[in-house]
């Protein structure tokens, strides 16, 4: 028996989990599933068999919105042009340790 | 299948050279930036016969999950045997950015039309044949995903260096299965060595065709996909391996291997590729009856997968009346 015409994909979702230790959430790949409560099992079976959670996010993949390669230039210059967001720009005496 | 990797249209050469010079930068490519379809189309391929090969690769060790000798085995083989279907799917969603279906890709093996490592298509004839997967196998596929981290492509090396952090495990437990039975009862020495003599040489042909016989390698290595070649990655591990067999006292296959002092290369004898084509092309002693096992564990499965779409279903229905 072939069930291949009965067989739809099931949604997509990305997954994020947070290590022991205290980091931020981190993406991890993406599972699929039907809803969200089978959607974190999966995750935790698939990106978390050996500790490396405490917390997991499931996301469906539809829902992120993010910035394209297209706008990569103009879209971070604001953050790319102003030398005096870092510490290097600001000049301290030989042998004095600021920080 | 074959004209979709074979044809692919010219491209802009400005965008082309800019793509080049950014993975001569070493920079990675990610699912949104543009690519040649040449490479979208490699990587596919090798990224889903990459997967297929994790996942067919189950088939083999879970033959002797019920009759592992201990509790401790059983245990371990099957913590590996589940990491295999998680390696499955770590690289099928990689897969996937390129803007391919995973459940496309299963059809595919399903159908018979992907490829997958022929390891898989020989037979678990005995335990020691875990010890040597775990050992050779697995040591093959480690040498392998190492370069692979690598790779420019961010969501295929990213998936590598996660599938690197858990192989580790995996040879080690079959080195240790080899180990055992290696210092055991004289019958359990020949059946350690009986299964080196089976793995060895298929476990060399895992690398790949010789680098002039390899059609696909130029391309995956212009490109930063594979950072080192079939033959210098098989001479890696042939290197590697020499020192453990003989720690444990077994013997390689190979009455023609010499150490060369001017290399520091184990040099070994002529591989025959006449076996490996054959199986390649679906003539191994097991490729019918892998193929047959997970046509039965998908259909097997389509229960699981209706009833998780009927239980989805009915949480947004009920969702939507509470609203």
């Amino acid at each position: 028996m072939s069930s291949e015409s009965r067989d739809n994909p099931l949604p997509l979702w990305e997954v994020f989990l947070q290590p022991p230790g205290g980091a931020a959430h981190e993406h991890a790949g993406s599972v699929h599933a039907g809803d969200k409560e089978m959607a974190l099992q999966a995750a935790r079976d698939v990106y978390a068999r050996r500790g490396e959670a405490v917390s997991i996010w499931v996301v469906p993949s539809e829902q992120i919105t993010a910035s394209t390669p297209e706008d990569m230039g103009p879209f971070f210059e604001p953050g790319n042009d102003k030398a005096y967001r870092h510490p290097q720009f600001y000049k301290v005496p030989p042998g004095v340790r600021v920080s | 299948m074959t004209p979709a990797s074979v044809v692919a249209p010219a491209e802009d050469p400005k965008r082309l050279a800019d793509f080049e010079a950014r993975i001569a930068r070493g920079e990675t490519i990610e699912p949104k930036d543009w690519m040649p379809e040449r490479y979208r189309r490699q990587l596919i391929r090798m990224m889903s016969q990459h997967a297929h090969s994790e996942v067919v690769g189950m088939l083999p060790e879970g033959n002797w999950i019920t009759r592992a000798p201990s509790l401790r085995r059983k245990m371990s083989l099957m913590a590996k045997v589940q990491d295999e279907a998680g390696h499955g799917l770590y690289i099928y969603c990689g897969t996937e950015t390129l803007g391919v279906d995973r459940h496309d890709l299963i059809l595919q093996l399903l159908a018979g039309t992907a490829k997958y490592s022929s390891i898989f298509n020989y037979p678990t004839i005995s335990w020691a044949d875990m010890g040597a997967i775990g050992w050779l196998v697995d040591g093959a596929a480690i040498v392998n995903q190492t370069m692979l981290a690598k790779a420019s492509y961010g969501p295929y090396a990213r998936a590598m260096v996660r599938i690197c952090k858990e192989e580790n495990f995996h040879k080690r437990q079959g080195f240790e299965i080899m180990t055992v039975l290696s210092g055991g009862t004289p019958e359990q020495h020949a059946m350690a060595q009986d299964s080196l003599n089976r793995w060895w040489w298929p476990s060399l042909m895992m690398f790949g065709p010789h680098d002039a016989d390899s059609p696909n390698s130029g391309e995956l290595s212009r490109w930063g996909i594979k950072r080192k070649s079939n033959d210098e990655l098989r001479q890696r591990f042939v290197n590697m391996t020499v020192a453990q067999a003989k720690a444990i006292n077994l013997t390689i296959p190979d009455e023609g291997m010499r150490f060369n002092e001017a290399t520091a290369n184990w040099e070994f004898s002529a591989i025959n590729w006449d076996d490996f084509w054959r199986v390649v092309k679906g003539d191994g002693p097991c490729n019918r009856e892998r193929l047959a096992a997970r046509r039965k564990a998908h259909d097997d499965g389509a229960w699981v997968r209706e009833a998780a779409a009927a239980h989805a279903a009915k949480q947004t229905e009920s969702t939507e009346a509470a609203a």
